[in-house]
C-alpha cells in the first residue's frame, strides 16, 4: 500500500485493576508481569504492541490463552479501553473518536465474527445476516436484500428462515461471517473465529475465507491459538506472549527463523512440509539446465515430495506465473524439514 | 417500691421523674389500684431479688418513673404520625392511584356487563392465541362451564378481572422497574431490600395503613394491596433476565454498533423474555392468593364467599369457592407456562 498501513497500533499498553495509570510507570519502567502482580495487584495485559496491519491483507494474531491476544483485537474497535497508545485506523486515531464517531466505525468501517458466533437467537439467519444494516437505520427489506447475497455465498441458501439453534455450529458460524460480510465494511475482526469448530469443519471454514479474502481484498485481523491455522491464513503473522509481541513478519520467515525459544516450542510440532512453500526454500538460477519437473513458487513441500518420489537428488525448476524464478534442490528441502533450533544457528534475529 | 427505683436514684434523676407525676391515659393498673384492689406482685416486688428483676421494658420503667412514655404511648405517636403525613400523601397518591380504580371498575363492569355467551368463547379464544393447545382450551371451557353450572360464574369472572387489572399494572410498572435495577448496580443495591420487605410483610399488615389512606368503597384499596405483593417477581425477574442475557451477545451488538437503545428492545428485552414470562406467571399467581385476602376489604369475587363460609361457618360454600380458586389458579398458571414455553421454544440457543 502507497499511503501506508490500514491499521496501526502504536505503542498499545492495557493494565487491569483499580488504578491502571498510576501503575504506567512502574511498567514503563521495566516492571514485567508477574511482579506487577505480586506487588501491585494489577494485571499486565499488553504492553508495548506495535503492530502495522496492511490494506486487503490477513494479519493473524497468535498466542496462546492468556496472551492477551482476545484483548488486543478488542482495542481496534474500543470494546475494551488502552491505558495507553494509539490504535489508527486510515489514518485517525481511534481513541480521540467521541461516542458518535465510535459508532460509525463499528457499524461502517469494523465488523466482528466471535468464537461463540454470538448470534441473535430469536432472529432468523437471515435478520441476522442483515443485522448490521438493521443496526443503521436501514428497513427490514434493504437489510435483507444485503443479507440474503451474502448467505448465499457462504454457502447457506435455502437456510435464510432458519433461526440460529436450528443450524449446526459450522453453519451458524458461516452466518456470523455473512453478518460481518454484509456489513461491506473495509476492516474485518474475526475473534477465534475458527476455534471453537471441529477440524474438518474448521479446514473448510478457512478455505472459505481464503475464497473469500482472493475475491473482496479486505483487512482482515484474525486471532487464533492454532499455528497451522495462522500458517495457513496469514500473510502478516504477528505472535504474542503474555501481553508482549514476541516477533512478527511473514510466516515463513517466522517459521525458518525463529528467534525465540518459545516460538521454537511452537513451530516444532507443525507439519512443515505441508505449510513451508517453495518460494521459501529455493535457490536463485545457477545456469543449471538439468531439472526433473517444474513447479510453482506457491506449492507446498508436501507436493515437491509427492512428485520427486522421495528421491533427494533430483531438482526442480521453480516458475511464478510462468517465469522461471528459481531451483529448488531437494536437499535443501528436506534440510528445510528439521526445524532450526536458534543456538545452533548462530543467528537470531 | 418499682423494680428500678434504684437506677433513676442512681442517675440522679428522681426530680425529673416526679415533674410529671399524672398525665397519659391510664393503665389496667392504675385502674385496680384506684378501685382498691391492691395489684399482685408489689410487696413481692419490695422483697426485690434481683432473680425476679423484669426486663426494663418502657411500662416497667415507667413504674418507676413517671416521665418514662409507656409502649402504649409510643405505639400512639406511631399511629399519630401516620394521620399526621396522611393528608399530604393522600393528595399525591389519590390522583396517581386514580387509574387504577378506573380499570378495576370498567374491567368489572365490562366482564359483568358482556353476557356470558360471550365472555367464556372470548376466553378461549384467547387461551388459544397464547398456547394453540386444544387440550388447554377444553380445559378452560370445562373449568368455566363447570363453575357457571354451580352458580359461581359471577364471582369467578370478578376474580379473574381483578386480576387481569393487577397483573397488567404489575406488568406495567415492575419490568420498567426491573430494566432499571438491571443497568444500575446502585439501583439494584437499594431495591432489593424493599422488594424483600414487600415480599416477607405479612399481607394483613399493608392492608392496615392502607385503610387509613384510603376509603374502602374505592376499589384501588384492595388494587394497591393487590399490586405490592404481587409485582415482586416481574421485577426481580426481568431484571435477572437482563443481567443473565449472554455476553458475548451483547459484545456482538456492541461491535456492530448498537445504541443502548437498539441494544435494549432488540437484544436484550427479547432475550430475558423467557424470565420476565415467568416472573409475570408468578405475579398472577401472587395475585390469586392475595385477591383472597383482599376481599376483607370490600373486593369481590370468590374471595367473598370463602369469607362468608368462614364468618358463617358455612363449610359448603368456603369448600367449593375454595375450589373454584384452585381451578382459577391451575388453568392460570398453565395457560401462562404454555405460553411461556412457546416462546422458549423459537429462541432456544
Amino acid at each position: 500500500m502507497s499511503n501506508g498501513p490500514k491499521v496501526s497500533i502504536r505503542g498499545l499498553y492495557k493494565i487491569f485493576g483499580s488504578n491502571p495509570q498510576a501503575m504506567l510507570p512502574h511498567v514503563h519502567g521495566g516492571m514485567g508481569k508477574p511482579e506487577l502482580l505480586d506487588t501491585y495487584n494489577h494485571v499486565l495485559g499488553l504492553q508495548d504492541i506495535n503492530v502495522d496491519m496492511q490494506a486487503g491483507e490477513i494479519t493473524v494474531i497468535m498466542g496462546l490463552s492468556g496472551s492477551g491476544k482476545s484483548t488486543l483485537i478488542r482495542h481496534l474497535n474500543r470494546l475494551i479501553e488502552p491505558t495507553t497508545g494509539e490504535v489508527i485506523v486510515d489514518g485517525e486515531n481511534v481513541l480521540d473518536y467521541d461516542e458518535q464517531q465510535l459508532r460509525r466505525l463499528r457499524r461502517e468501517k469494523m465488523s466482528m465474527v466471535f468464537q461463540k458466533f454470538a448470534l441473535l437467537p430469536h432472529r432468523t439467519v437471515l435478520q441476522n445476516a442483515g443485522m448490521s444494516r438493521l443496526v443503521r437505520g436501514e428497513d427490514e427489506t434493504t437489510a435483507e436484500s444485503h443479507g440474503r447475497p451474502w448467505l448465499q455465498r457462504v454457502g447457506l441458501d435455502g437456510y435464510e428462515d432458519h433461526y440460529p439453534h436450528q443450524l449446526s455450529g459450522g453453519m451458524q458460524q458461516r452466518v456470523g461471517i455473512a453478518r460481518a460480510l454484509a456489513s461491506d465494511s473495509d476492516i474485518m475482526l474475526m475473534d477465534e473465529a475458527f476455534s471453537a469448530l471441529d477440524p474438518l469443519i474448521r479446514t473448510d471454514m478457512q478455505d472459505l475465507l481464503l475464497e473469500l479474502q482472493n475475491e473482496l481484498q479486505k483487512t482482515v485481523v484474525f486471532i487464533t491459538h492454532d499455528l497451522d491455522e495462522a500458517l495457513k491464513l496469514a500473510d502478516h503473522l504477528v505472535i504474542l506472549k503474555d501481553g508482549y509481541v514476541v516477533q512478527q513478519g511473514e510466516p515463513q520467515h517466522i517459521l525458518l527463523n525463529p528467534n525465540d525459544p518459545y516460538i521454537e516450542d511452537f513451530v516444532s510440532d507443525i507439519n512443515r512440509a505441508r505449510v513451508l512453500r517453495v518460494r521459501s526454500v529455493m535457490s536463485p538460477l545457477n545456469g543449471e539446465t538439468a531439472f526433473a519437473g517444474v513447479v510453482d513458487v506457491n506449492d507446498n513441500l508436501e507436493k515437491l515430495i509427492e512428485l520427486s518420489g522421495g528421491d533427494t537428488t533430483h531438482n526442480f525448476k521453480v516458475q511464478k506465473n510462468g517465469e522461471d524464478v528459481g531451483i529448488l534442490h531437494m536437499k535443501d528441502l528436506v534440510r528445510a524439514l528439521v526445524p532450526t533450533r536458534t543456538g545452533e544457528k548462530g543467528t537470531v534475529r | 417500691m418499682a423494680a428500678y427505683d434504684w437506677l433513676f436514684g442512681a442517675l440522679g434523676l428522681k426530680d425529673w421523674c416526679e415533674q410529671e407525676a399524672s398525665g397519659g391515659p391510664m393503665t389496667m393498673a392504675q385502674l385496680l389500684a384506684q378501685s382498691g384492689k391492691k395489684v399482685e406482685g408489689a410487696a413481692e416486688e419490695a422483697a426485690g431479688s434481683l432473680w425476679d428483676a423484669p426486663f426494663p421494658s418502657l411500662d416497667v420503667l415507667h413504674e418507676s418513673c413517671s416521665s418514662v412514655a409507656r409502649t402504649r404511648d409510643m405505639t400512639s405517636w406511631v399511629e399519630n404520625l401516620f394521620l399526621s403525613i396522611k393528608d399530604p400523601l393522600k393528595v399525591v397518591l389519590d390522583p396517581i392511584s386514580q387509574p387504577l380504580s378506573w380499570a378495576l371498575d370498567g374491567s368489572l363492569w365490562l366482564f359483568q356487563t358482556v353476557p356470558w355467551f360471550i365472555v367464556i368463547p372470548l376466553l378461549l379464544l384467547a387461551v388459544w392465541g397464547a398456547t394453540k393447545s386444544w387440550k388447554l382450551v377444553a380445559f378452560v371451557a370445562i373449568s368455566f362451564l363447570f363453575m357457571a353450572f354451580i352458580d359461581h360464574y359471577v364471582p369467578a369472572i370478578q376474580t379473574l378481572s381483578i386480576i387481569f387489572v393487577c397483573t397488567g399494572f404489575s406488568v406495567l410498572l415492575g419490568v420498567p422497574i426491573g430494566i432499571l435495577m438491571s443497568r444500575s448496580d446502585g439501583f439494584q443495591r437499594v431495591s432489593l431490600p424493599v422488594l424483600d420487605m414487600l415480599q416477607t410483610l405479612p399481607t394483613f399488615v399493608y392492608l392496615i395503613p392502607l385503610i387509613f389512606l384510603f376509603s374502602v368503597t374505592e376499589s384501588k384499596l384492595y388494587g394497591i394491596a393487590i399490586i405490592l405483593y404481587a409485582i415482586v417477581p416481574v421485577i426481580r425477574l426481568t431484571d435477572l433476565g437482563i443481567r443473565l442475557v449472554d455476553k458475548d451477545v451483547i459484545e456482538a451488538a456492541d461491535a456492530f454498533g448498537m445504541t443502548d437503545k437498539q441494544k435494549l428492545f432488540g437484544v436484550q428485552i427479547p432475550l430475558a423474555m423467557p424470565n420476565i414470562m415467568a416472573g409475570v406467571n408468578q405475579t398472577i399467581m401472587m395475585s390469586l392468593a392475595m385477591v383472597v385476602i383482599a376481599s376483607l376489604v370490600s373486593a369481590p369475587g370468590l374471595g367473598v364467599l370463602v369469607l362468608r363460609g368462614i364468618r358463617n361457618l358455612e363449610l359448603g360454600v368456603g369448600l367449593v369457592s375454595g375450589f373454584g380458586i384452585v381451578l382459577l389458579a391451575i388453568l392460570l398458571d398453565r395457560v401462562t407456562k404454555a405460553s411461556l414455553g412457546r416462546i422458549n421454544v423459537t429462541q432456544k440457543q
